[in-house]
């Protein structure tokens, strides 16, 4: 650590990229999820 | 086991733990996190970088759960042909990847200030970098198996693939060991931490919280793919259905027309 580098920018960056991606991550499974069961529904011919 | 691989009954438990899981592992580690980042200290070494291992140790951890999953239920679908041990396979992929990056790339940021360089070559990196890769790979065979409609049967070469790749998690676990590498050795082993306790915590915590959103989206995944065959069943049916009953009906008249 010579080169006296700032950390916090460090450390943000990495929340950054671990929230964003898991909580993308959780949203897109969640929605293709219902997306998925309204289909199968409207197959069965089930009103939502 | 057995009784699990029911759809049905996977599905009934299902409905009510995906939402359980995504919602307590979303306050978990949104309290871990805010926990590490203002609650504890700087380390004495590397100063405030030392809350980059809230992120980067649990998505490390789930990186390798990803695909300790894939070959566990890779080798069920083998032996027991269980209808859901693909589905489960496959949905383990995905979160598994994403972790596999997020450990990469946090590591990365993490090497920088620490060791003062983005990247290097030596077994942890190189090993974990090959994980992803193995994920990409599965990922596509699995999509091509499923095009080829071979899901509900079962894709042997994609299980076969998942327990193949299984013998780079040993390797990625003793890398440290058998190479020289500027990643530090394991701090935590069975039963053992070299971590102090206000570091240890919330590593718990946040692994946990991970954890449980990992095991949310595997679920919500898993539901999404069983409703995607049970659509494309149903919608299959019906053509096979209305299809018969159009002959029918042409067979029909030419009776009449005689």
């Amino acid at each position: 650590m010579s080169e006296h580098l700032a950390h916090w920018p460090f450390v943000i960056a990495s929340y950054a990229i671990g929230i964003a991606g898991t909580l993308g991550m959780a949203g897109w499974s969640w929605w293709s999820m219902k997306r998925a069961e309204a289909r199968r529904d409207a197959a069965k011919g089930k009103r939502n | 086991m057995h009784g699990f691989a029911n759809p049905a009954r996977f599905l009934r438990l299902a409905r009510w733990l995906t939402p359980l899981f995504l919602l307590s592992g979303l306050v978990l580690t949104g309290s871990a996190l805010a926990w590490g980042l203002f609650e504890t200290p700087a380390d004495r070494l590397m100063g405030d970088t030392v809350r980059i291992l809230y992120i980067h140790v649990p998505s490390a951890w789930l990186g390798m759960a990803g695909w300790t999953t894939i070959a566990i239920v890779s080798l069920v679908e083998l032996v027991w042909r269980h209808p859901l041990a693909t589905i489960a396979a496959r949905a383990a992929a995905v979160p598994g990847a994403v972790f596999t990056a997020i450990c990469l790339a946090t590591g990365s940021i993490w090497g920088r200030p620490t060791w003062g360089t983005w990247w290097v070559w030596d077994g942890r990196l190189t090993s974990m970098l090959v994980l992803l890769f193995l994920y990409f790979a599965y990922i596509a065979l699995a999509n091509a198996a499923q095009r080829d409609g071979q899901i509900g049967s079962g894709s042997r070469v994609t299980a076969i693939f998942g327990l193949i790749g299984a013998i780079n998690v040993p390797i990625i676990n003793r890398s440290v060991v058998w190479w020289n590498s500027l990643h530090q050795p394991a701090s935590i082993t069975m039963g053992k931490s070299a971590i102090d306790p206000v570091f240890l915590y919330p590593l718990l915590a946040a692994t946990l919280g991970f954890s449980l959103l990992f095991g949310g989206v595997v679920l919500a995944r898993m539901r999404a793919i069983l409703a995607d065959i049970q659509a494309e069943a149903r919608l299959r049916r019906r053509a096979m259905t209305s299809e018969a009953l159009g002959e029918g009906a042409v067979a029909g008249s030419g009776a009449y027309g005689a």
